[in-house]
This record gives structure tokens, sequence and C-alpha cells, in this order.
């Protein structure tokens, strides 16, 4: 199909009526999901889904909207982490501010990475981001507070405001759930707004809004430090989920997978990023008997989807529905 | 001799050994980039896997084949390992990669972050993942050399000049045969090499295996030195896209040199400031990114 | 318009379609030439001239209809087989001399494609400039030493049949002129030629017949001996 008839299918009055309901359909199951949830699964398994989610919704961000590939968001993801923990743990402040603080150092270091990366275009951005991240990895195992190989371990839940006890499993859910639907409420709010129209139409033409006479770089950055401070917001949260900050979230890894929580849930769709996590971290824990074969199906999922399936899960059916840009 | 000048040389030495690897994993995945503009993020992997395929030979090949005496050592491992690798390569060009030539690189970049992960995790399940050390290292190269300021390792004495001459052989390939005009030619305009009768997918081919191949290489030239591990080139291959944002992916002397002097300074770092040794080609990154974006070699930003 | 076949064409095209990804370039060309023939495509920009000749080489990203080139079918052949099996030498727009070849390098660059080919001596005789700059890089040339190379290329390979596009493009008169020389030299040695020319004085004295092309069809077919006559329609298919 040609740009205009795609255009003019997703602009006529039937595909914008159908498009609406579908996309409200989609918000009432996630609103659901996310308020039921613990009453199917362990609260815990359940709020590692939602931290997972808001880091790929923040990834998507990226990739999906500005059509930017990061390849280092575990550096904000596992930084933000040891931030958050170290505030609470070291220095006794409470939950919120520590997951902010963790957000904040995530946007700062955002700003940083993302000034040099974007220096650069397309393929190299992938792959300084990526190197810029493992400056990061190195500092989380050589410096003196994060425990090395070890973490940071111990870090206490606290209590919310002073008077809501984050230990009890259902309180820290909800308290989750809350910081998920925020997350993911501005993300859904940047996306529509005039600033994320402009990314998007970086994303499928850069020569053009530059000439356009939109600032480019300044529109790649603003993205790059939103996109890293909310997947900071998403590994604080994680960091107080389960009381410990890792090396494993400041890994390449991590960030190879995130790639794949976005690319199999289907990139630049709303709903996407959420599916893919749900079934990258569900997946995770169904083999983790398998031990290294993990790695294995996890490289061949991202070969699978690579190939055959590009537009990913939610991508695929947005198709189907005829709804593309709705999902 | 000063001993500060003298513990300079002695680090340098061994960081020019470690550059030997960083010179020839960028300088492959400038030749297949250039042609494909394809970043393979399994360059690592494919180095991993040159390195299992010599200690296999040695170790493993005799026992599968119920041939306890059979142990295929480091020479043959030398030839036949990098070609075995190579081979790989072109399966994975001929029947993955040359699906995605149409699409944004992004794509080939994680389908070849995918067989990273593939290959590691195949390589962890059957070995172990903290490293088995390679014990086929020639009686000729075992022993020391008195460099007049240490004493040097043979075996890495020889994996220097060799590299050097591997690399060096490379450029001329490229830069003065017919074969590397094709080359040089298809990554300009592939397409109207393939109106002069040129099969240009076979090139491409032939090219990823070849890159591959330099990979498979090091791999073998590695095992000696570090114990052989699966996770040996998931570490190695993000040094190697600093070093190749550093110089730049369009000049093929550009790679070689900017890994051998890489290697060089991260061995001297370690004289002044160790901590710092595995950080510095990053912290070179950033400077090269802040002073001259586009990289030392490369042509435009 | 002239109708009448050739008794033993060397190029002959029927409905030829081209597409570049969506858009549909070409809509069924016609054309026909005999060996040692000279033709000239001739149009405004974007009518389709360059399209033809890019379709002709396996250029395009799907084609359809019939290529017959000494009676053999090339629609379905992949690219890289086009030019060896029909001895065609391609000449193409921009002239495609690469900038990190050297002269001599670009000049061996394509394999050959027949016997009786031009060797590198007989060219630098007919190309004397060429001569003086053989280790020179293709960036460093000018636009006329480039032009000649692209062609000095083609006849390396001993193919028969040249398709040249736009060689006149940009270069000096005198050059031009040059070029007009060493075209009707290659005509009388046999050579059949397709020619993509916006220069019409340039173009009308070599040529046997001209292609008038538009909206990627052919709208006219006027022999050279109708030329005078015919002065009227064609000013009108060339003006802008």
């Amino acid at each position: 199909m040609t740009d205009i008839a795609e255009f003019e299918a997703e602009t006529a009055p039937e595909t914008v009526k159908r498009g609406r309901v579908v996309q409200g359909l989609a918000w009432a199951v996630l609103l659901a999901a996310v308020l039921i949830a613990p009453a199917f699964l362990y609260p815990v398994f359940a709020m590692q889904l939602l931290c997972f989610a808001l880091f790929a919704a923040a990834f998507n961000l990226l990739i999906g909207f500005t059509g930017l590939l990061s390849f280092g968001h575990a550096a904000f993801f596992g930084g933000a982490a040891y931030i958050a923990g170290h505030v609470i743990k070291v220095w006794g402040f409470p939950p919120i501010l520590g997951i902010l603080a963790g957000t904040v150092f995530a946007a700062a270091l955002g700003w940083l990475v993302g000034m040099l990366a974007i220096r650069r275009q397309g393929i190299y951005f992938a792959m300084i981001t990526l190197a810029l991240a493992q400056i990061v990895y190195f500092f989380a195992l050589q410096m003196p507070f994060t425990g090395g190989e070890d973490g940071l371990q111990g870090i206490p839940r606290g209590h919310l405001l002073g008077v809501i006890d984050l230990s009890q499993p259902l309180n820290m859910y909800y308290f989750v759930a809350a910081v998920f639907l925020i997350g993911f409420a501005v993300i859904y709010r940047v996306v529509h707004s005039p600033f994320g129209q402009v990314l998007q139409a970086i994303r499928e033409n850069e020569p053009r809004a530059l000439s356009l006479g939109y600032n480019v770089d300044r529109f790649k950055l603003l993205a790059f430090v939103l996109s890293a401070g909310l997947a900071g917001l998403a590994g604080s949260t994680k960091a107080l989920v389960f009381q410990f900050a890792s090396l494993t979230d400041a890994h390449w890894q991590m960030s190879g997978e995130v790639i794949l929580m976005t690319l199999l849930g289907g990139m630049g769709t709303i709903f996407g990023p959420v599916v893919g996590a749900v079934i990258v971290v569900a997946l995770q824990h169904m083999l983790s008997g398998i031990g290294s074969w993990v790695q294995v199906v996890i490289g061949g999922t991202f070969i699978a989807c690579v190939l055959l399936f590009r537009r990913g899960i939610v991508g695929e059916i947005a198709r189907m529905l005829k709804v593309g840009g709705w999902l | 001799m000063d001993p500060m000048i003298r513990l300079i040389l002695a680090q340098g030495m061994l960081g020019l050994n470690n550059g030997v690897f960083y010179a020839m994993l960028s300088l492959g995945l400038a030749v297949i980039f250039g042609l494909l503009n394809v970043v393979n993020f399994a360059h690592g992997a494919l180095y991993m896997l040159g390195a299992f395929l010599a200690l296999i030979l040695y170790s493993n090949l005799g026992p599968w084949l119920g041939i306890d005496a059979l142990h295929i050592g480091f020479w043959p491992a030398l030839v036949l390992a990098p070609l075995m690798v190579a081979a790989f390569g072109m399966l994975i060009e001929r029947f993955l990669l040359r699906r995605l030539y149409k699409l944004d690189p992004i794509y080939s970049l994680l389908l070849t972050f995918g067989i990273t992960l593939v290959l590691q995790g195949v390589f962890i399940n059957f070995f172990n993942a903290s490293g088995t050390p390679y014990p086929g290292m020639p009686d000729s190269l075992k022993g020391v050399v008195n460099l007049g300021f240490m004493m040097f390792p043979k075996y890495r004495l020889f994996v220097i000049v060799f590299s050097i001459i591997v690399c060096f052989g490379t450029w001329f390939i490229i830069e003065r045969t017919h074969i590397g005009a094709r080359l040089r030619a298809g990554t300009e305009n592939p397409e109207l090499v393939k109106a002069f009768g040129i099969n240009v997918p076979l090139m491409v081919m032939l090219t990823f295996g070849f890159g591959t191949g330099l990979a498979g290489l090091a791999g073998v030239l590695a095992a000696p030195i570090y114990s052989v591990s699966p996770l040996m080139g998931a570490n190695l291959i993000i040094v190697i896209f600093a070093v190749v944002v550093i110089g730049g992916m369009g000049s093929i002397l550009g790679a070689v040199v900017t890994g051998f002097s890489l290697g060089l300074i991260e061995g001297i770092t370690k004289v002044f400031y160790a901590p710092a040794s595995n950080t510095v080609i990053f912290l070179l990154m950033v400077i090269v990114l802040l002073v001259r974006p586009q990289g030392l070699f490369g042509k435009h930003g | 318009m002239s109708t009448q076949t050739l008794t033993k064409p060397m190029l002959k095209i029927e409905g030829l379609h081209a597409w570049y990804g969506e858009s549909h370039v070409l809509h069924g060309i016609n054309l026909e030439l005999a060996e040692g023939q000279l033709i000239t495509l001739l149009g405004r920009n974007g009518a389709g001239r360059s399209t033809t000749l890019r379709s002709i080489m396996g250029m395009v990203d799907r084609r359809e209809g019939s290529i017959l080139i000494n009676r053999e079918e090339f629609i379905t052949k992949p690219a890289h087989r086009i030019s060896p099996d029909a001895r065609i030498g391609f000449c193409p727009e921009e002239r495609g001399i690469f900038a990190s070849l050297s002269v001599e390098e670009n000049l061996m660059l394509p394999p050959t494609v027949g016997e009786n080919a031009m060797s590198v001596e007989e060219l630098f005789e007919m190309f004397p400039n060429l001569a003086n700059v053989r280790k020179r890089m293709g960036t460093r040339l000018s636009g006329g030493e480039q032009q000649m190379l692209a062609i000095a290329r083609i006849l390396r390979t001993g193919a028969r049949l040249l398709l040249l596009d736009e060689i006149t493009e940009g270069l000096a008169p005198v050059i031009v002129k040059t070029l007009g020389r060493v075209i009707r030299d290659l005509k009388s040695r046999g050579y059949t030629i397709v020619l993509v020319e916006q220069n019409f004085r340039f173009a009308a004295p070599l040529a046997d017949r001209h292609y008038v092309i538009e909206h990627g069809e052919v709208i006219d077919v006027i022999e050279a001996a109708e030329v005078e006559a015919s002065m009227d329609r064609l000013n009108h298919y060339l003006s802008v």
C-alpha cells in the first residue's frame, strides 16, 4: 500500500471509530489485569512484570516513536536501582524519595549518554550507547558502594508516606501498580502530544523534519532523557520490590532483553511493550529449570522476531483489526 | 634501563597483544560493514567459536569419535577452525542476513545479537562457563624470548607478528588486487557492479565468510593465551564497538591502526592507574565523540 | 509512426513494464534495433528513458514483458548474468566511475563478456587523455575524463551492444565533439548502440531511428530520414 492510501485508510471515519473502540477495550483490559493480577499471581512476580513492562514501554519511546535504537538501556535501569537502593538503605530516605532519586539519576545519565550518542546516527548510535553503558557497568562492578558481584542487598521497603507498610505484599503491589500506571500514562501522553508528533516525524524522515525547521537533535535528546528517566523509574521500583540491586540489571544482556520485549510485543505500538515484557518475563520463569538454555530460547526468539515477525504481536493484531496506530 | 620505562614497555607489549585481537576483529567488522552495511554483533561469538573449535579439535573430537589418541593440534586448527567459522558465517549470511538487506540495518544488528545469545547459550551448556585452558600450544612456541627490557612469551610474540602479517595481507588484498577492486566497487555501488556481470550476492557471502573467518582466526590465536570460555567474545565485542566508533568503519587501515594503538594505550594505562584500564577505551571513545564525532578515520559526520 | 519490423533485430523489447518499489515506471515499452544500428531514446526528464536502459540491465525492482537479445529472452535472467550473456556494455547516468578505484582498476573492473574486445592499448589510443591519468583515483578525474573512462571500460569487455545514458551531460562543447567522433567510430566498427540523449543536435546525425518516450511509453518513432519533416513534432516533444 502506498503512503497516501495508508494515510487515507487510517484517517477514514470508520477506522477512527473502530480505533477508538479497540483502544478503549485495550485500556480496560490493561487496567483490569493490573488491578486483579494479585488474585492470580504471586505479588512479587506480578510486580516484576509491571516493572519490566514499564521499562519496555520507556524503551519503546525511543525505538518505536523516535527511531533510535539504544543498546544501553540497562545502564539506566540498573544504575537507577543502585542509586535508589543506596539512598534508601544507607541514607535512610523514604521509598518515594529513593525512587525519585533513581529516576532523576537515570534522566541525568540519559542526558549525558544521549548528548554523546546523538552525535552519530543509525547503527553507530546503537554501538555508542552499548559502549557507554558498559562504562556504567564497570562502575557498578568496581565502586565501593555497589557491592560488586554481590550487588546491593537488603534494601528496606519502608513505609509509603510514613503510614502504609510496604513490606505487606499487597500494599507494595498496589504501590508498584500506581507507579506503572503513572509512568505508562506519561508515555501515552508524550506520544500523543505535539512533541510526540515531532518525534514520529523524525523517525519517519529525519532530513525532512530538519528542513521543516525542527531542532532534531534537541528533540532526540529530550526523548532520550525521558526514556532513560522512565527506565530509571522502572529500575528503582524493581530494586524496592526485590530489595536488591544487582549487576544483572546493568548488564548488556538486560539491554538486549528490553529490546526483545519491545520487538516481540510490537515496536511503535502503545500496548506492545507491555505484552512483550509479560511474555519474556513469564518465559524466563517457566524455563528457569533448564539453565542457560533460556539464553538459547531468548536468542532464537530474537532471530524469529527479526525474520518473521517484525510488527510484533500487538502490531500484527492491530493490522488484522485494521486499527494501525491505535493499539 | 629506568624501571618505569621498563614497566611501560612491558605493559605496552602485553597491551599490543590485546591490540592484536582488537585489530583483527575490528578489521573483519569493517570489511563486512563496508560491503553489507551490517554491523555483525555475532563477531565476538564467532571469535569464541573459533577458540572453541581449536579446543574441540584438540581435546574433544578424539573422545567423541572413540579415538583417544586423536589430538588435532594448533597448526591444523589455525587453518581448519577459521574455515569452519567462515563456513558457518556464510550459512548465516545466505539463509538469515540476506533477508534483511532491504530493511533498516538495526534489524541485522538485532539478528546477529540473537545469534550471539544462541551460540553463547549452547557453549555454556556444553562447556564450563568459567573457561577451559587450551592444552595444544605447540612446543616450538613454548618458552620466552628476551626482548632486552623483559622476558616475553614466545607464543605471544608469534601472535603479534602473525596478526600483523594477516592484517597487512588483508589490507593488500583489498587495496591492491583485482578482487579487492571488485570489493571496493561493490561497497560503493553494488547495483552497477552487478550490472557489469559480477555475482554480487556471491561476493557478499564470501566477504561475510572472510570477515567471520578472521574472527575465527583471532579466536584460535587467543585460545592458548586466555582460557577458552563461552563469554570471551561477548565482553570483547563491546570493546570492539568502541574501537570501531573511534576509528570509523570506513577505512581498513584505520581499523587496524586503531585496534593496535588502543591495545597499546590500554596496556600502558595499567602502569599508571590499573582500575581504569578496562574503561580507558570507552573514555577515549567519549573524547573522540566530543572532538571528532565522525571518528579518527571517518570520512563523513 | 513507423511500424516496419526488422528482419533480424539484435534487441527487441515488447511490452516492457518496470517498477521501483511500488511505483510503476514503465508502461509497456516497445522498441527494436538491428545489429550495427544506433537508436536514441528521446524525451523529457523522468519520462522513463534511463529506466528503460536500467530495466534491460535488470537494475529495477521488478520488470515484466519481453527483452529479446539475439533471440534469447532476458526478462527473467538474474542481473549479473545479463551483461555476460547478452554481451552488453552499460554506461550509466552520471558515469558510474568508482571513486575508490584508480583509472586502471575502473577499466579492468567489468569482467570480459566476449571475444575481440579492445585492448587497453587500443583504448588509450582512442582516449589519449586517459593514458596520462591511469594511476589516478576515480574521484580526481574531470567530467570528460570520467565519461571517456566509462565508455572505455565497457569497450574493454568485448561487449557488442552498448547502452549509453546521457553521455554528453554537463560536458564542454569540445568534449561533446570528441564523443561524437568516438560514437561515429564505434558505429563504423559495427557496434550496436542505444543512446539516451538530451542533446538532440548531438544525437541526430548519429542515429538510425529515434524513439520518443513519455510517461513510460513510446509515443512516437521517427526514422532518421523523417527527422527533417518531423521537426515540429520533435520540438513539441522535447520542449520543457
